[in-house]
């Protein structure tokens, strides 16, 4: 039937559904919002934080895994995000032919920049 | 009244351009943006339109009016005239045939791929499939497209992804089918809907909502077949 040869294909997006990357997409927001709120309420009612204090605050494992699963799902979020970008605009439609080379780069690019904030983050986290 | 009209031959001209015609609107009356095509065509009998039943039923009218896509033959002068100016262009984002007339093909592939008709593989019945008034009331605000295609071309994800993206006439029709308790072929359609452009695509921003001349709501359609993919797959 016409839809089985039409059926859309995508091996580059998240989760490999579209499902899973509107899941992933919404419970990530949810994470990130969580993780602004917590230090926002932190830091408002902490009047004159110190290092000592700031230090303290993030050495906790309870903060650490905190932290580590916002940044994970930062990471999901953006690719997500970037990934939906790339595909909107850098497509054959606005650019051509060589638009599969320069979406790929463009894609391989944002992978670069998420890996090293990931493992930069990591460090900086494990180093308190 | 100045109107201008989109005006392109791909035979001979090389590019897009707009023409003024000056119009005299008898007053006393609110005409339709179709009545005033047809004054145009008067003076100039070179420009082609697509129109039939000139009433808001058969959606061969549909076009970019003053900005916003409408159907010419349903849209009073008065609710989209400003400053004595109206302008006429084809629906945006479909390869323009002629001047207003646009190619729709790709508009309905994404409606072929939905499979619009009914699929139920249980023996046929003497007479008809039964449905209860209920189950009736929900295929209402769906079924009553005419697919002008007023809403997936006023729809950014279809301009950018026609091909992959359904668009909102073709994901209201897909719910249309997906709501009918007559219907058992529900878990193939989700199936084929789960990748990450078919629904996927829409952002909700209504533009198709806006637009819709018959007054329906593919966004909300696409929310519902957001809900069945999650109970489906989540």
């Amino acid at each position: 039937m016409g839809m089985k040869n039409m059926q859309v294909s995508s091996v580059t997006n998240f989760g490999r559904s579209g499902l899973s990357d509107w899941l992933i997409q919404r419970v990530s927001a949810v994470i990130l919002l969580l993780y602004i709120v917590c230090h926002s309420a932190i830091i408002l009612s902490t009047p004159e934080m110190s290092y000592a204090q700031w230090r303290e605050l993030f050495a906790g494992t309870t903060m650490r895994i905190f932290s580590l699963l916002t940044l994970l799902a930062l990471c999901a979020h953006a690719w997500i995000g970037m990934w939906t970008v790339a595909t909107d605009y850098l497509t054959r439609r606005m650019m051509g032919s060589k638009a599969t080379l320069v979406r790929l780069v463009f894609l391989v690019g944002c992978i670069a920049v998420l890996a090293i904030y990931f493992i930069w983050c990591v460090i900086i986290l494990w180093s308190v | 009244m100045l109107v201008s009209v989109y005006r392109y031959n791909p035979e001979t001209d090389l590019k897009p351009s707009m023409r003024d015609y000056q119009i005299e609107i008898p007053g006393g009356k609110d005409l339709m943006v179709l009545d005033v095509l047809a004054m145009v065509k008067e003076q100039d009998d070179s420009v082609a339109y697509r129109r039939s039943c000139r009433e808001g039923v058969c959606g061969s009218d549909g076009m970019n009016i003053n900005g916003v896509n409408g159907l010419a033959c349903i849209t009073p002068l008065s609710d989209v005239v400003k400053n004595d100016k109206l302008v006429l262009r084809p629906l945006p984002g479909l390869p323009v045939v002629r001047d207003l007339v646009v190619d729709m093909s790709i508009f309905y592939k994404q409606y072929e791929r939905i499979e619009p008709y009914l699929q139920n593989d249980d023996p046929v019945p003497a007479i008809e499939r039964l449905q209860s008034p209920e189950d009736r009331a929900k295929l209402d605000g769906l079924y009553e497209c005419i697919l002008c295609a007023c809403c997936s071309t006023n729809c950014p994800s279809f301009w950018w992804n026609p091909e992959k993206f359904v668009g909102p006439a073709g994901l209201l029709q897909a719910y249309r089918f997906l709501a009918d308790s007559r219907d058992t072929h529900t878990d193939e359609r989700l199936a084929n809907l789960e990748d990450p452009f078919s629904v996927f695509r829409c952002r909700g921003i209504m533009n198709c909502v806006a637009v819709c001349p018959k007054g329906l709501n593919p966004t909300k359609a696409i929310g519902h077949i957001r809900e069945m993919l999650m109970e489906r797959g989540a």
